[in-house]
């Protein structure tokens, strides 16, 4: 089935950071009216949106914009994927798009996250006076920390460490080296929470919050959000030529969870599904890993990059390690990764993320990155994973 | 002496203490938690399997920042007993990088993470060095 080619037409993401006096609803307001603006376009022009907020609980933050921004009649999707909610969000309009229910569709994570503590898996009660069976493993109180941990920072960290056994050749050292690149491009970046570079020997003693994972190996509690407008190929061509100049091609839209496997319960697993999308999104798009000009990938945690190259086949299999030691996925090597800076500096508010490294790349591939323009940037590579899993993979590619 | 009970469903004191699966009657995929049905075939039928108390750590962390209450640092691990993963902590070694490594060989041991106002002991388990412990637990 050949759908219709979808394209994102306008985007914004805010700074990320600390936002004291602005609320979600400011924050996500500020996203819409940019990408709105960015693309020429207004509320009145949108015939679908779907929104994200996940620490917010159930509040309908789609319609809690709308009533800042327009409230227009449409149909609006509140959506909830842990750190893929943003990409979600983004997939879902894109997917009314290709059933043909609108014609430009929009699309907004936001999240309030500074000064937020370490992100814990389930929440956590003080212990009962008495021991009480309760939960699905008829646990008498709270299991983290008591059988292994639900730590974000723990889990990603024995994501990493499993892919350093199997294939060798890692260490706490190499794993530090991708934190220390990270930072150095978020130099570049003014919208990014932290602009600092770190030195290997800062970020390796640093405090240790899961081994390997210290304190700068990890994504950045920040408050921000992000916003794209995407139409169909068909509203496209009744735009300005300017406008379509600008418009960026979103080439392939891929969500998908994992598949069972073995431990997949116990530990997550977020290689096979990573590696699953990454598939479906190369083969939709028509691209290789060697197309690509740039990759904002989910570093969460600095763990969480190197399995990563492996699971979008940046390098062959096994071979994460060796490609990083290249320089392959520094700013001026054969395959840029986290240009922006990626999570553990620009700083991750959950559900923005998965349209803020969409932004980033539209960005680049518009030719507007300023300082930290990847020259001639045709093709990139947007992935995020949201624990449990969810993991979502869009293509991007410039206008002709 | 105190009474004690298992801290999850899925821990039996004995003795020797064990951990109990629920194997899927049609495909034998393994679970530790209470089913709906099974995730990977979608069978309903259920039974119950003692799973090897010995195994080897496939991936382990050491963490320093927890939940309050928890003492740190400790070693998280997911530890493969013949197949089937476990997840726990690592007891019974320092918390530390020389001491843990992946490929491990370890051994289940059980640990009394806390005591009600009625005196009963909550009995939880993780898994020990296999080597280099003098003593069983």
């Amino acid at each position: 089935m050949a759908a219709e080619d979808i394209w994102v037409l306008g985007i914004h993401m805010t700074k990320f950071g600390k936002h004291p006096d602005k609320d979600t609803v400011d924050l996500a307001s500020e996203a819409v009216l940019g990408a709105l603006a960015d693309g020429g376009v207004t509320m009145r022009d949108v015939g679908v949106m779907a929104a994200g907020n996940l620490m917010g609980g159930a509040a309908a933050i789609g319609q809690q914009i709308q009533k800042q921004v327009g409230q227009t009649g449409i149909p609006v999707y509140n959506v909830a994927n842990a750190c893929a909610t943003g990409a979600t969000a983004l997939r879902t309009v894109i997917m009314a798009l290709k059933a043909g229910e609108a014609d430009v569709g929009l699309a907004v994570g936001v999240e309030k996250l500074a000064g937020a503590g370490l992100l814990v898996g389930g929440s956590r009660a003080p212990d009962a006076e008495t021991w009480t069976r309760r939960g699905r493993y008829g646990q008498v109180a709270a299991i983290d920390g008591r059988i292994g941990t639900e730590t974000m920072p723990g889990v990603f960290a024995q994501i990493g460490m499993e892919y350093a056994h199997r294939y060798g050749g890692v260490d706490f050292e190499l794993f530090a080296r991708i934190a220390e690149k990270n930072h150095a491009h978020s130099t570049l970046n003014p919208l990014a929470s932290y602009q600092k570079r770190f030195t290997l020997e800062e970020i390796m003693n640093d405090v240790m919050i899961a081994y390997p994972n210290t304190r700068p190996m990890c994504s950045a509690n920040c408050d921000g959000a992000a916003a794209a407008v995407v139409v169909t190929d068909a509203k496209r061509k009744t735009l300005s030529l300017e406008q379509q100049r600008r418009c960026v091609k979103v080439s392939a839209s891929v969500l998908t969870t994992d598949p069972w496997e073995e431990g997949c319960q116990v530990l997550p697993n977020v290689n096979t599904l990573t590696r699953n999308a990454a598939r479906q999104a190369y083969e939709t798009a028509g691209v290789g890993p060697e197309d690509l000009d740039l990759v904002e990938l989910h570093d969460c945690f600095a763990t969480a990059e190197l399995v990563h190259y492996d699971n979008l086949m940046l390098c062959e299999e096994g071979g994460a390690a060796d490609f990083f030691r290249s320089g392959a996925t520094w700013r001026d090597g054969t395959l840029p990764v986290n240009v922006s800076g990626g999570l553990e500096s620009k700083g991750h508010p959950i559900a923005a993320t998965g349209i803020a490294n969409i932004w980033e790349i539209c960005h680049h591939l518009r030719g507007e990155a300023k300082d930290r323009q990847i020259e001639g940037a045709k093709v990139g590579l947007a992935h995020v994973i949201g624990l449990g899993s969810a993991c979502a993979v869009h293509i991007l590619e410039a206008a002709a | 002496m105190a009474k004690q009970i298992p801290f999850v469903d899925y821990l039996r004191l004995g003795p020797p203490p064990h951990l109990v699966a629920h194997e899927c009657d049609t495909c034998s995929a393994r679970f530790f938690d209470r089913r709906n049905a099974c995730a990977a075939c979608g069978g309903v039928g259920f039974h119950d399997v003692e799973v090897d108390p010995t195994g080897e750590v496939r991936a382990f962390t050491i963490v320093s920042m927890a939940a309050p209450g928890i003492p740190v640092p400790y070693v998280a691990a997911l530890v493969d007993c013949g197949g089937t993963s476990v997840r726990a902590n690592v007891i019974n070694v320092p918390a530390d990088p020389e001491h843990v490594s992946v490929g491990m060989k370890v051994r289940l041991a059980t640990t009394v993470i806390g005591v009600d106002t009625e005196g009963t002991e909550a009995v939880g388990f993780g898994f020990e060095p296999l080597e280099g412990v003098a003593h069983g637990s």
